[in-house]
């Protein structure tokens, strides 16, 4: 959604042809998410349809300008005004990874956080050397390039903090672990409303002498 | 060529005795060489700063050898100890410890005029020090009048101040804010690669990514490490 929106915040500034409007969005975003120019044709032609942008001039090379609607100025303020909503919902990959982990007996959660911590660490490494191997780091281009970086550095940082945190909370966890063995109780066919409230739960099995 | 700044050697640290004694740091094994920077991570009470403290020759280990520039630390009297870590380590830490009452320059120089230095030739690597650090016109302010990330440039500028080459930092940027922390890791960055070395412990992963290593320690053990990917920095990575 972010790039119709900003490609519409540029086209805001005055018409742009397709070529200059993604040369424009490479140079304000660092060249950190490179669009092909199909994406910028179908995109404005959505914009287009949505009568947020119209075709304007042509110029001599046959360059077709686009230009911005009154609607589409209105959508640029709104988008600047608003939050971003990001996705809700807790199906996060690795969360959901470490917590099925921590209910298999005989698993090792720690050498788990330790793997993924590993791995966020050297994206982290690699993150900051990307970040300083420009050659003019006060360059707008270098700003635009940096502040995309670090979302990525906080967003893998955030990440290693959250694996702590669940190292430590595991450790403090007087089993290390909640291992579940397969529950005796088998679920059965139907909705869920039309059975027994609340099933019995399977009882925690203590866990291995390997599970820390 | 490699150059071994810092050694440990399955060094331990226990407190208390038999069946009461606590290990702060189990047999853990460390090299650092010239122009590397590693990082320390782990939780709380892992061992982080006893492990800095054993490397500084401020704590001397229950078992184990620390070897800095190739100088068994247990191999040297109190007064030949106290030489060595004035002449090849410095210490960053969170809270910058400068000495208020005097300026940037004296802070700085204040470890070699205890070594003896002459005024003049104190005066002089004081300077070239906080040129390092970028701060050769504040070589006449009071800490006071200096911000928190300028303090703790001095205090880089004082920890390789006559060509130390050993730096172990302890939270260099708990007390800074983020850009700003930024900006004395990148300092720290630079000195460690003009020819230095350094322990950096943090909490912070973002900080621990400028190092070249990052070791892990839990209980005192060291219970992982990354491996080290070539000598370039990180400052020069692309080129």
């Amino acid at each position: 959604m972010s790039v119709r929106q900003s490609l519409l915040a540029i086209l805001d500034q005055g018409p742009c042809y397709g070529y200059q409007l993604r040369a424009e969005f490479d140079r304000r975003t660092g060249s950190t998410w490179p669009l092909n120019v199909g994406q910028i044709y179908n995109t404005l032609d959505r914009l287009e349809r949505d009568g947020l942008v119209e075709k304007g001039d042509v110029d001599d090379q046959g360059h077709v300008y686009w230009q911005i609607t009154d609607a589409g100025a209105a959508e640029v303020r709104s988008w600047l005004d608003s939050p971003v909503e990001r996705g809700h919902g807790t199906r996060d990959e690795l969360a959901i990874k470490l917590a099925v982990a921590a209910t298999l007996p005989g698993v090792e959660v720690a050498d788990i956080i330790q793997t993924q911590r590993r791995s966020s660490l050297a994206q982290l490494q690699a993150l900051n050397r990307a970040k300083y191997a420009g050659e003019n780091p006060d360059g707008p281009e270098e700003l635009a390039w940096s502040l995309v970086v670090d979302s990525m550095i906080f967003a893998a940082e955030a990440e290693v903090r959250w694996l702590d945190h669940s190292e430590q909370r595991l450790a403090m966890h007087p089993n290390h672990a909640m291992a579940l063995a397969l529950s005796t109780d088998k679920p059965k066919r139907g909705r869920p409303a039309l059975r027994q409230a609340q099933g019995p739960v399977a009882e925690p099995v203590e866990a291995p002498e390997s599970v820390r | 060529m490699t150059q071994t700044v810092l050694r440990l050697i399955g060094v331990t640290q226990q407190y208390g005795i038999g069946a009461t004694a606590v290990s702060a740091l189990s047999g853990v094994d460390l090299e650092v060489q010239r122009g590397e920077l590693v990082a320390v991570m782990g939780p709380s009470g892992s061992g982080k700063s006893t492990l800095l403290a054993i490397a500084g020759g401020l704590a001397i280990p229950t078992t184990g050898e620390v070897v800095v520039e190739g100088a068994y630390l247990s191999e040297q009297s109190p007064k030949q100890l106290a030489r060595l870590r004035r002449r090849s380590l410095g210490f960053v830490f969170q809270d910058f410890n400068l000495i208020p009452t005097l300026t940037a320059l004296e802070n700085v120089t204040l470890p070699l005029e205890l070594d003896g230095f002459r005024s003049r030739a104190a005066r002089r690597a004081g300077r070239d020090a906080l040129a390092s650090v970028g701060l050769e016109d504040k070589a006449s302010s009071y800490p006071d009048d200096l911000s928190g990330g300028q303090q703790q440039r001095v205090a880089i500028a004082r920890a390789v101040v006559g060509g130390r080459r050993l730096i172990l930092a302890d939270e260099p940027t708990g007390a800074l804010d983020s850009v700003t922390g930024e900006l004395v890791l990148k300092m720290l960055r630079t000195r460690v690669d003009a020819g230095a070395a350094g322990i950096l412990v943090t909490h912070e992963a973002r900080h621990a990514a400028f190092a070249d290593r990052i070791v892990f320690l839990r209980d005192g053990r060291m219970v992982d490490q990354t491996r080290r990917d070539g000598a370039e920095s990180l400052l020069t990575g692309a080129r």
